[in-house]
């Protein structure tokens, strides 16, 4: 222990003792601790925004269909299970932020001018606010107010394509169970903005029970989501919800439903990683580089304190010392300017001049970055360790000076 | 009881194409508490023979003992802590480490010897006082002089009282008065604590220091003798 003290010194002052190179080190350490963090940010909020779009449009962390209806979305393959059961099984379960059921079935919606192929929702409003990607006080008109609400939200684009507006009629055609036409008009109360332009032609939203009434389903629903704290992880709502259905129908979790998401986080973790050793290994060039030219310099000191009776592992042990004290102060001004150019942005970063490229990949055009601990740990980390076998050569050679041929260099 | 002792010692380098004889089978035995100077013009092969028995060179045949343990055998890591424990070294440039002061040059050795801090400033200031260095404790050797710069070496070699001051020209670069200084320092430890001091040199004012003096030349011991010292 007694050594380290002197390691410490040695190491820190040797540092400075060339300032101007170990500035431009230390600058390469700072912008590629910042670049590893703050890009990662940037990577993780556009894939965690994808998945939140994506999970806001197919709702809940988990879900429950009929056993045939991934394969079979139709009216013909509906759960029957009320409300009323449901709240009573659900409702006091801790285990969930929410749940609702839908109905939700491929449709056609008319206005005066034109026909468009939809994707019709019948939802309680009071159960599904917050949890679609609806904002509800952001809709031009209203949203629906109750399950039995005889008004249509569309979306803002949808509209356009059907020339209709808040308070015009539009008609709504499906099946019903028997392969009998249903259909029925409504008058549009709301239109809808949403980050993906898509979903606003996409997806049409009227009252649960109207629409129930309209397909002659009873109180039977497509499917009921349940939505937890954290889409990474969604095992207690998954177990709990097995649990409370009790084998009467098929439970998923978002991420057996979605596959490409799924694939999406996994990939994402590995390309971090990737991203982060990649810029490490232009650093070390230059991290290797300085410590050579460093030993390089001090070879007769070496030998001096070689001959004063320092041993090797000592030597090793201060141009480490010194490699990491480089890399921790590099780290550290690193991470603090990744957190610092993060911090403006966490209400987003309006991407919308990219909006359709963005839309392309099911990326909405307002990026959130996402700064996890666990990155600026792993970044961190991964400098230091890879840091620190990357010194281990200079390190070496400098301990495995004699100290005489060392003391004598000229 | 002896100090150094060396039995046939052999070192040849290469120079070139040619074969250097540094040493060509020199034996010497050093009692402990002996003032020895090894003289010899460049060449001759008085810092090889230093270096020899500081554990800093091997020889090519031949043995070293001090206090009667053999080196010439010793791993690195032995002969390190041998020049820890048992010897102290003044070198022929100044050799001090350019990021500390004076007085953490003085401390170096103490504290890789696991001396406290507190025992090793106090010690460091005593010494430094002693080679007239008093009150530039804090001063790195870039803001010394070259004799400051020897008498911090000199500090550094003799405060941990090793049995064994091994000194390689001492004096080269210091002045008349200063080397006086430094060689009635070297007799004063000699003469009060018994150190061993083998000094190469080819000053005649530090070789009349010397109790003893030997010549050397082309790697041989051409002559021994004992002197009465100034």
């Amino acid at each position: 222990m007694h050594m380290f003290g002197i390691l410490l010194r040695l190491a820190w002052r040797n540092l400075w003792r060339n300032h101007r190179r170990t500035l431009i080190m230390l600058l390469a350490i700072v912008l590629g601790t910042w670049a590893m963090i703050f890009m990662t940010a940037l990577m993780r909020g556009m894939v965690s925004q994808m998945v939140a779009d994506g999970i806001s449009v197919l709702p809940g962390h988990v879900q429950v269909h009929h056993p045939d209806y991934r394969d079979d979305p139709s009216i013909a393959n509906l759960i029957a299970i009320s409300d009323e059961e449901l709240s009573e099984r659900f409702g006091s379960s801790a285990d969930f932020l929410a749940w609702a059921t839908r109905i939700r079935v491929p449709a056609v919606i008319t206005s005066e001018y034109e026909s468009r192929g939809v994707t019709l929702l019948g939802v309680d409003p009071l159960q599904e606010r917050g949890l679609t990607f609806v904002d509800y006080d952001a809709v031009e008109g209203r949203f629906l107010e109750s399950a039995d609400d005889t008004g249509v939200v569309i979306g803002r684009k949808l509209a356009t394509t059907l020339n209709t507006k808040v308070g015009k009629r539009i008609v709504l055609m499906s099946q019903d169970p028997e392969n009998e036409i249903a259909d029925r008009g409504f008058r549009v109360v709301g239109l809808f903005d949403a980050n993906v332009q898509a979903y606003e032609e996409a997806y049409v939203f009227a009252g649960k029970t109207t629409i129930q009434k309209m397909l002659r389903v009873g109180d039977q629903v497509s499917e009921l989501f349940v939505l937890g704290d954290d889409f990474r992880d969604v095992e207690a709502e998954y177990n709990k919800t097995v649990e409370l259905i009790d084998g009467r129908a098929e439970v998923k979790r978002w991420i057996e439903l979605d596959a490409y998401l799924g694939t999406m986080l996994s990939v994402m973790d590995g390309f971090v990683l990737v991203w982060i050793v990649v810029i490490f290994l232009a650093l070390s060039f230059g991290l290797v580089n300085t410590l050579v030219m460093a030993v390089f310099e001090r070879v007769r000191e070496i030998g001096l304190m070689l001959a004063l009776g320092m041993r090797p592992i000592y030597i090793l042990g201060q141009i480490i010392v010194e490699s990491l004290l480089l890399l921790a102060i590099g780290l550290a001004i690193g991470t603090a300017l990744a957190w610092a150019a993060v911090q403006p942005m966490k209400d987003g970063v309006d991407l919308s001049i990219v909006g359709e490229g963005m839309e392309m990949w099911g990326m909405s055009s307002v990026l959130y970055p996402e700064l996890l601990l666990s990155d600026v740990i792993l970044a961190n980390v991964v400098v230091l360790v890879l840091g620190f076998l990357a010194s281990l050569s200079p390190a070496w050679r400098a301990a495995q000076y004699e100290p005489i041929e060392a003391i004598t260099k000229v | 009881m002896t100090a150094v002792r060396c039995i046939d010692l052999c070192r040849t380098y290469r120079q070139g194409d040619e074969d250097i004889k540094a040493l060509d089978h020199v034996s010497i035995e050093i009692e402990q508490g002996g003032f020895v100077c090894l003289s010899a013009p460049s060449g001759g092969g008085k810092t090889t023979l230093l270096n020899a028995i500081g554990g800093l060179d091997k020889p090519d045949s031949g043995e070293v003992y001090i206090a009667g343990q053999r080196i010439d055998n010793l791993s690195k890591g032995e002969l390190a802590e041998l020049r820890l424990r048992q010897i102290g070294f003044v070198f022929q440039a100044f050799n001090l480490i350019p990021v500390l002061t004076a007085r953490e040059n003085v401390e170096f050795v103490m504290q890789v010897q696991g001396v406290a801090a507190s025992e090793r400033q106090k010690r460091a200031v005593e010494i430094l006082e002693e080679v007239g260095l008093a009150g530039l404790d804090d001063r790195r050797p870039s803001d010394m002089s070259g004799g400051q710069q020897q008498r911090v070496a000199v500090a550094r070699a003799i405060v941990s009282r090793p049995a064994l001051v091994l000194a390689d020209e001492p004096t080269a670069n210091l002045d008349s008065k200063t080397s006086d200084g430094l060689m009635e320092l070297f007799r004063a430890l000699n003469d009060h604590h018994n150190t061993t001091f083998v000094i190469a040199t080819h000053d005649k004012r530090v070789m009349s220091y010397a109790k003893r003096l030997v010549r050397m030349l082309d790697g041989q011991i051409v002559e021994d003798i004992e002197q009465d010292a100034a």
